[in-house]
């Protein structure tokens, strides 16, 4: 086991893993953060997508030993209390069904919005198209990145 | 204000309950117990279902599982509206299992409302009512007859007094569970039919909501299994020397379904299964998809047993001059639930607790104490909340990995399958191989229809039984058609077989309709009055059909290079039809729009039927347009989503639903919309290019040829 720190949700964690652990690996066990899910181990379903810097990554290919001081956000590090406007949309448009995937399709919504104050139609189709749902919520998950944007 | 979901109660809290009244509504013995907040006040609690403390705070145990069908708000709202509870005031709490107090808990078959907890939810809100208004009328001194409820209170509006139901609560324990309530006229109802605010949201957003992968128990370690590759493969040997080897992993220990590796975290888990050497008897399953396919087509030479008869279908067939023939193929599919299987268990000397995201939490409980050997009182099974279902949740196979695991180490253990596993690990919709023969009378109608179904037989039964959800969809016809005979050969394959969402109609429904599809084509109709005609007798699936036809613009012209099809199933108590409006796009097949009708009965809450729906939409489509699990050597050649490919965002149609109003029973609301999905792509693309879908999952290069 080494000693790595990172920083996750605005706060410097040390932790005593492999370096080759999936970031994923550790929020869920080391650091308990469990919102950020595992689905296919691959990089295929986007369940376990957190943001790192600016951009989106997917957590269960990402070895912690390569993240440095870059700063990590997870979905419990997104809004102290669900008030992001992409939380606000999705509540409002009624967007989960199980919930599973839900965590990393606000993550990757709230990425675009970040970077993207009007996207169309075919932004949202390039960053939303990595988040499988299988519950198949994709219509209203459309509708609530629209509410964000005209909500702020 | 949201009601805040509640994941636990005091087990001090629970009554003994006794008698089980007709319905299964199960009445309380009633014992004295301490209220919240030190209180010695004495809540109401006539059923298992429900409690009113004297605060005025309602509480309702949810006894079925949500995998995201919405029932954590569905359920409430119906005991809700009959107690006319103030739904700001209500609490939910997942009910652990109990072997009798809930009556069933198995959540499949879209029956969490319709035939399972619609009555026995209402009955239980109403007897609750009658106790309160019983209890008021005493203490006014009125009959109850001059009271009236409304949103938590029961009023007397001759002397203008009410009584909150808090302060009602402890005078109505003393009153007798009435044996039938009084139930509402679905006039009355005030929040069966509204859009209530979902009240899972919040933790679905903020990455609260715990999934079985998210429990956390102290001294707990996580574990992943290595199963047989080949179905019914065991163990002959295995060497753990390098899985012992990588950090973090505590022991290697066989279960009877293979290899458990458990481990400090779950990245050592997983890493100390790929470093393990498992020799494998293999048994003597060793078939491909091309040889059951040769099985099945043998199968379909020998006749089966008759699940339909009507008329003389063979005498029609025979003499008839426009007769149409085919065969249809649907390929084996796998759940692919979001959350792979898990499940955590501590057993001790004394007693066990599970955490499970089950569809199935009164198994889990039998399946823990066969396995631990303990009574099965001593067994806690905690529902989590579920990351899909889709039928597999209702299998205990992980539920053994972990309770055994966890005997082995002594420890609490989280045992969680990988993606691969979970999808080489499944209990598969069974792959359908299904000739049908359809006769035309001078008239143009289908005059006969014969059909012989071959697939393994899901459900129990001897060998001479035939199995309800092979023939479902297709036995069960909803047109009017006059000569019928329908038979089913048994398949006996080593591949396991289960319920997938929708179960039969998942298969049968493309098969079915887009036979129906060919002999209206055949006839020279338009298939979708081909289809009205044979449903005179089937008001409620002729009227979905017709709203889905008006709203999809069918017989207008569509935009160039587009085409639409039809379909429409009677599945569940729901009756759902469906126009998809397709195009093919560099090889590509292309689905922009589907419109949906759905007649489900009362329904519970508009969004949640909406959301299923579309749902069901897309779910079906992925299946239609990518869904295969294909064998070889006994083995699935498929493990992950490259290779079992999912509907992504970009693929997803616009999609319209159309609800019919209802009081009618409460039908189905999962599953139906499911089956008339693929039909009406693949008749889509028969309108668009000529070329017959007969085969599932539609592959681009079947249009490739005639283009």
């Amino acid at each position: 086991m080494a000693a790595i720190s990172l920083v996750v949700n605005g706060r410097t964690h040390t932790v005593d893993v492999e370096p080759d652990t999936p970031l994923l690996w550790v929020l869920r066990d080391a650091l308990g953060l469990t919102g950020t899910k595992y689905g296919c181990g691959i990089a295929q379903c986007g369940a376990c997508t957190v943001h790192l810097g600016n951009r989106t990554v997917r957590s269960c290919r990402l070895p912690v030993s390569t993240i440095g001081a870059t700063p990590v956000t997870t979905i419990e590090g997104l809004s102290p209390d669900g008030s992001h406007r992409v939380q606000k949309a999705w509540i409002a448009e009624e967007v989960p069904q199980c919930g599973y995937c839900q965590s990393g399709q606000v993550m990757s919504a709230a990425l675009l919005l970040a970077n993207n104050a009007d996207p169309t139609d075919a932004d949202i189709d390039r960053a939303m198209s990595g988040n499988v749902c299988r519950c198949g919520t994709y219509d209203r998950v459309r509708r609530a990145v629209h509410r964000a944007v005209k909500e702020g | 204000m949201t009601p805040a979901p509640v994941s636990k109660l005091d087990r001090r809290d629970f009554l003994r309950l006794g008698a089980v009244a007709g319905a299964g509504l199960m009445l309380g013995v009633r014992i004295p117990v301490r209220g919240p907040e030190g209180s010695r006040k004495v809540p109401l609690q006539p059923n298992a279902f429900l409690r009113i403390d004297p605060d005025g705070t309602v509480t309702i145990w949810l006894a079925r599982s949500d995998m995201g069908q919405g029932v954590r708000t569905s359920l409430p709202m119906i005991v809700a509206d009959e107690l006319d509870a103030d739904w700001s005031r209500v609490r939910v709490v997942q009910a652990d299992a109990h072997q009798s107090k809930y009556g069933r808990m198995m959540t499949v078959g879209s029956t969490s409302v319709r035939g399972g907890a619609w009555v026995p939810l209402r009955q239980a809100g109403a007897a609750a009512r009658e106790m309160l208004v019983a209890a008021a009328a005493a203490h006014w001194g009125v009959t109850t007859g001059e009271c009236r409820t409304e949103n938590g209170r029961v009023m007397h509006p001759a002397s203008r007094r009410s009584f909150g139901y808090g302060e009602l609560a402890e005078d109505a324990s003393r009153i007798p569970v009435p044996a039938r309530p009084t139930l509402k006229d679905p006039s009355q109802f005030k929040l069966i039919g509204t859009r209530v605010p979902l009240l899972d949201l919040r933790d679905k957003v903020t990455g609260s909501a715990q999934y079985g992968t998210d429990v956390r128990v102290p001294g707990m370690l996580f574990a992943t299994c290595v199963h047989s590759p080949v179905f019914g493969g065991k163990v002959t040997s295995f060497d753990a020397t390098k899985a012992r080897a990588v950090k973090g992993v505590r022991d290697v220990v066989q279960v009877s379904a293979g290899i458990a590796v458990v481990a400090e975290n779950t990245w050592a888990a997983l890493k100390g299964a790929r470093a393990l050497s498992v020799t494998w008897d293999n048994g003597p399953f060793g078939m491909s998809s091309a040889d059951i396919l040769t099985e099945f087509a043998r199968l379909a030479e020998t006749p089966g047993m008759v699940a339909n008869h009507k008329g003389d279908a063979d005498a029609v067939l025979a003499k008839s001059e426009r007769k149409l023939e085919a065969t249809y193929d649907a390929p084996y599919l796998a759940h692919a639930t979001m959350e792979p299987m898990n499940c955590t268990a501590d057993v001790r000397k004394d007693r066990c607790d599970v955490w499970a995201p089950t569809q199935n939490p009164q198994g889990t409980q039998s399946t823990a104490a066969r396995l631990s050997g303990l009574p099965i009182d001593a067994v806690t099974v905690h529902v989590t909340y579920l990351g899909c279902g889709w039928g597999r949740r209702s299998r205990t196979d992980f539920v053994e990995d972990a309770v055994e695991a966890s005997m082995k180490v002594g420890a609490p253990v989280q045992m969680l399958w990988t993606r691969e596993e979970d999808m080489q690990h499944d209990f598969y919709r069974p792959a359908a191989h299904v000739r049908l023969e359809g006769a035309l009378d001078s008239g143009r109608r289908l005059s006969a229809l014969r059909a012989r179904v071959v697939a393994q037989p899901i459900s129990g039964g001897g060998r001479g039984n035939i199995d309800g959800p092979a023939v479902a969809g297709i036995a069960d016809l909803q047109y009017g058609i006059p000569n019928v005979h329908i038979e089913y050969c048994r398949a006996e394959l080593a591949v396991p077989v289960g319920y997938w969402r929708s179960v039969g109609p998942s298969q049968n429904t493309f098969i079915l309709e887009s036979f129906i599809d060919e002999l209206a084509h055949a006839a020279g109709r338009d298939p979708f009055e081909f289809r009205l005609d044979m449903l005179v007798n089937e008001p409620r699936v002729k009227r979905v059909l017709e709203i889905a036809a008006k709203e999809s613009g069918w017989g207008t012209p569509v935009p160039a290079g587009r085409a639409r099809g039809i379909a429409v199933v009677e599945d569940k108590g729901g009756r759902v039809a469906e126009v998809a409006e397709v195009s093919l796009e560099s090889g590509r097949v292309r689905v922009h729009k589907v419109t949906c009708a759905a007649d489900c009965g009362q329904i519970i809450h508009p969004g949640i039927v909406e959301a299923q729906m579309s749902g069901s939409i897309i779910a079906g489509l992925a299946a239609a347009l990518y869904g295969e699990i294909t064998i070889e050597n006994g083995r699935v050649k498929q493990g992950n989503f490259n290779d079992y490919r999912m509907l992504r965002f970009e693929e997803a149609p616009e999609i319209s639903v159309h609800i019919v109003p209802s009081t009618e029973e409460p039908g189905g609301v999962g599953e139906p919309g499911v089956p008339p999905i693929a039909p009406a792509v693949a008749n889509a693309l028969f309108a668009l290019t000529g070329v017959r879908v007969r085969r599932l999952p539609i592959r681009p290069e079947m249009f490739t040829a005639s283009r």
